[in-house]
């Protein structure tokens, strides 16, 4: 059996490897899908975020492409009327529960969401949906970093980052429902979890949310670079 | 493997079994409900109060006093069956100690069976009608709660006198595929909601070939309402367990599960005797009826959220992990528990399948429709007669299951609605009462099967708060992992109170249907794309009242509270009585000089106790809405 698929994403013909996941082969092929929570290492996709619908040829309704695995001959449309008004849907609730001062955040002009908006033409507003942000306290006890969860997406990239890269397991998801959010054992602030403070979340985040305080004596705006 | 067949050592059990059934049946028996819901309704007083009085006339050693499961007759609730020789078995509800004391006396005693406290007899006689006279009777059909109430759920021989375990031993002399091929031409559908063919589920099981499989029985339950898992446990456990056993049988497991949510300690405990009892007798454990099929099953305590009942969540609390659903496939039945092949099923769908196999695949589908053979079972609950636990075949319709099996709503109230599905279910009018109830009628219809909670309606429930009060719940429960679920039901419970509260502008139910539909469509998990089912089941069946509450401020149903105001007609207060101003917790009403009471707007909290206690000759206290006072007061008051 060979190792890859053949398979059509927007008309163009692609080759795939087996066991690949639509959204990452579509990626390397430079074909836009809108994702903030996906893994490509991962193997059971979290699935969170439901911005990366696509439509397979035979599927009743848009699919999370994300989830799909690669298949010979599948065919996919990364656009459709259904796939656009979920992603827009999506987008905008994740906007309703983000705070959206992006003049004052760290990741402005490097933020995913920023990112999405202009390449699927969303507005960066959420005029459907009323503002439910809620105040967090800032953790700012790390030395080199600080985490505002008021901007958090609930993506799961710094949680990847910190039990798969550093290694270390001190945060993750707690609570349930609207109440979700990323943090440590027992809330602890973040300098006084077994946090090595490594960083590796911090680059992972893909927004505002976990940033480099600034540093008076270092000007280089590391948060900016972070995610080009 | 032993030297006697299956059928061999089976025999010798039900011998067993039957001699002891026959000598209790000398002597008088008096069975009390002692489910969960007769419990709560006082039976073990009860039991404790036959006890005494049956001690204070000398009769212990005469009659033995056993507990039993729930019968179905909730509404009836404390009730007992007493099986004299000599009587047939009959069947006393809504007991207390006196009429406990009159029983004892008269019946025990002086051997009347006292008929004008009876609700009905248990097998057919020349004397006293049966349940099945009943008209409901008529249209149940009693299939897997044929036992329940009617035996000792804590005894196995009772279960084996009548035929239990008999499947098992017809299976184990046949090959496993002849179990799936039965279960299959069966075309038994899942009884935990969405139907999916168990002969399905267990065959993609058994192909995916894993080195282990396991078995689970999901008996989570989490809908609010919904209690006939419960009490299938509670009243007839080794149902179960013997439908767990064949599966296990048919698909090679040698490891179990029921996951029994933790707030249902009646049933951990008669499962858990009923698993030593089948141990005991060979039922369960190694060498199965002396042959070389070793299965064995434990009991999981779940955590009680409610999307711990969702297959792949249920399957992470069992590992230790957050109780969360996955995004599918994997299914299961490759990768479940442990990572390991998984059949999971509903209480009711591993309680059919004894009965299959024991009568086989064409006797079951004589009861249903052809796509939905069997029965279904409903918890009625709402403004319904006769509340409880029902047992009917597909197909019969809600008009029937309402007014034939449930008598109808109560002091002749206008039927508006029934809810069925539970939280995740949707709402149908009265044009809808003729749909047959299977899975896809239901579906087609907008609603589901679901758990089977099925609750009844009148024109004093508000649709709106309705919708609100289930999404509130299932809102509630949402993991919180996926965006629609977590954002979108929190924004839909939020423009839905708004409605309530008379906040709705002209885009608020567009809005709403867009995400409803959306949330629907884009949910990872069955919570999500279930939960806004009665929002748009309502939206389609019952928009004017949705409009009424956006355009006009006004509630139809007299239920929203920002809707309404308390008024005290004029014409038809009493003057000299004094009831509603005593009744008013905040003292807002107040007696005006020409002797009339009148309800002061800005004090009053809405309790409603005043409109409740206005005497019924007068009945002068209304709820009005919009809340505009009528313009009589304003000519008064001057
Ligand atoms: C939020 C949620 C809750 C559920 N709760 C239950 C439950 O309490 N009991 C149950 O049997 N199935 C429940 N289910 C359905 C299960 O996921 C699964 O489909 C079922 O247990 C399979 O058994 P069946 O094929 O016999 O119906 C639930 C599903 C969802 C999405
Ligand atoms: S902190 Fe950043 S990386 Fe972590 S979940 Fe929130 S948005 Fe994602
Ligand atoms: S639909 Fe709701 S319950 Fe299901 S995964 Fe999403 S958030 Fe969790
Ligand atoms: S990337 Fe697929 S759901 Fe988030």
């Amino acid at each position: 059996m060979s190792e890859y698929v053949n398979i059509t994403i927007d008309g163009h013909d692609i080759k795939a490897k087996k066991g690949e996941r639509v959204l990452w082969a579509a990626l390397d092929n430079d074909i836009y899908i809108p994702h903030l929570c996906g893994i490509r290492q991962e193997e059971r996709p979290n699935a969170g975020c439901r911005l990366c619908f696509v439509e397979v040829e035979g599927a009743s309704r848009p699919v999370t492409s994300c989830t799909k695995n690669v298949e010979e001959g599948m065919v996919i449309t990364t656009r459709s009327e259904r796939v656009d008004r979920l992603v827009k849907t999506a987008f905008e609730l994740i906007l309703s529960d983000h705070n959206l001062k992006c003049r004052e955040c760290p990741a402005n002009r490097s933020c995913v969401l920023q990112d999405i908006a202009k390449k699927r033409k969303i507005k960066l507003r959420h005029d459907r949906f009323k503002s439910i942000v809620r105040e967090f306290e800032i953790d700012d006890s790390p030395a080199e970093f600080a985490f505002d969860r008021s901007r958090c997406v609930l993506c799961g990239q710094c949680i990847w980052a910190d039990r798969e890269e550093a290694k270390v397991g001190a945060i993750g998801f707690t609570k349930r429902g609207i109440n979700r959010v990323v943090t440590t054992f027992k809330d602890l602030p973040l300098a006084e979890s077994i946090c090595t403070q490594c960083l590796l979340c911090v680059e992972a985040c893909p927004v505002g949310a976990l940033y480099y305080k600034k540093n008076e004596s270092d000007d280089s705006n590391k948060n900016s670079e972070k995610n080009s | 493997m032993s030297n006697f067949t299956p059928a061999e050592i089976y025999k010798e059990l039900l011998e067993e079994a039957i001699s002891q059934g026959e000598a209790r049946k000398e002597k008088t028996r008096v069975l009390v409900g002692t489910a969960t819901c007769g419990v709560a309704a006082g039976a073990l007083k009860i039991k404790e109060d036959f006890l005494r009085e049956i001690e204070s006339k000398n009769l212990s050693d005469d009659v033995d006093v056993f507990e039993v499961g729930c019968i179905g007759h909730c509404y009836a609730e404390p009730l007992a069956i007493i099986a004299k020789p000599g009587h047939p078995a009959i069947c006393y509800g809504r007991l207390d100690d006196g009429l406990v004391h009159r029983l004892v006396e008269d019946f025990l005693v002086a051997d009347d069976p006292s008929y004008e406290y009876a609700m009905a007899a248990l097998e057919r006689n020349d004397v006293f009608p049966t349940f099945e006279d009943f008209p409901r009777g008529i249209y149940e059909k009693k299939l897997i709660l044929e036992q329940c109430g009617f035996i000792d759920a804590r005894d196995v021989n009772s279960y084996l006198a009548r035929e239990g375990y008999s499947g098992l031993a017809k299976a184990l002399v046949e090959k496993p595929e002849w179990v799936l091929e039965e279960i299959k031409a069966a075309n038994l559908r899942g009884r935990g909601g969405a139907g999916f063919p168990a002969g399905l589920k267990w065959e993609a099981c058994i192909k995916s070939k894993g080195d282990a499989i396991y078995v689970i029985c999901n008996a989570d339950e989490g809908d609010p309402g919904a209690f006939m898992d419960r009490s299938i446990l509670e009243s007839d456990p080794h149902l179960v367990i013997e439908g767990m056993i064949l599966c296990a049988y048919t698909v090679g497991a040698q490891k179990g599960y029921l996951y029994i949510r933790a707030e249902y300690p009646r049933a951990v405990t008669h499962v858990q005797e009923a698993l030593e009892q089948a141990r005991m007798k060979g039922l369960l454990g190694n060498s199965i009826l002396g042959t070389d099929f070793n299965f064995d099953l434990e009991i999981f305590q779940g955590s009680g959220a409610f999307v711990c009942g969702e297959a792949t969540a249920l399957v992470n609390s069992m590992e230790g992990k957050m109780g969360m659903p996955e995004s599918r496939p994997p299914r299961l039945a490759q990768k479940g528990y442990r990572g390991k092949p998984t059949v999971l099923n509903n209480v009711k769908t591993f309680a059919y399948v004894p009965l299959i196999i024991r009568n086989g695949a064409d006797w079951f589908k004589e009861t249903g429709t052809p796509e939905s053979p069997g029965t279904a079972v409903f918890s009625l609950v709402g403004k319904v007669v006769n509340t409880g636990l029902v047992e009917v075949p597909m197909g019969t319709t809600l008009r029937q299951l309402i007014y034939d099996v449930g008598d109808g709503l109560p002091n002749d109230r206008e039927f508006k609605a029934v809810q069925i599905g539970g939280p995740s279910g949707g709402c149908l009018p009265e044009s809808a009462l003729d749909v047959p109830i299977d899975f896809d009628s239901l579906q087609d219809a907008g609603a589901i099967m679901g758990s089977g909670g099925l609750v009844v309606m009148d024109e004093d429930d508000c649709m709106v708060s309705v919708a609100r009060y289930f999404l509130e719940f299932t809102q509630h429960e949402s993991c919180g992992k996926c965006t629609f679920c977590r954002l979108g039901t929190k924004h839909m419970l939020d423009i839905l109170t708004d409605i309530t509260k008379g906040k709705g502008d002209g885009d608020s139910l567009a809005l709403l249907e867009e995400l409803a539909e959306d949330v629907r469509d884009g949910s990872l998990c069955n919570l999500g794309r279930t939960a806004p089912n009665p929002v748009l089941t309502t939206l389609k069946y019952f928009r004017d009242e949705y409009i009424a509450h956006i355009e006009e401020g006004r509630c139809p149903a007299l239920a929203c509270r920002d809707l309404i105001l308390y008024y005290i007609e004029p014409p038809k207060c009493s003057k000299l009585c004094n009831v509603c101003v005593g009744s008013c917790p905040t003292e807002a009403i107040f007696t005006r000089d020409d002797g009339l009471k009148e309800i002061d707007q800005e004090k009053c909290v809405k309790c409603d106790n005043c409109l409740k206690a206005c005497p019924g000759e007068y009945n002068a206290v209304v709820k009005i809405s919009p809340p505009v006072l009528p313009p009589e007061k304003v000519r008064v008051a001057k």
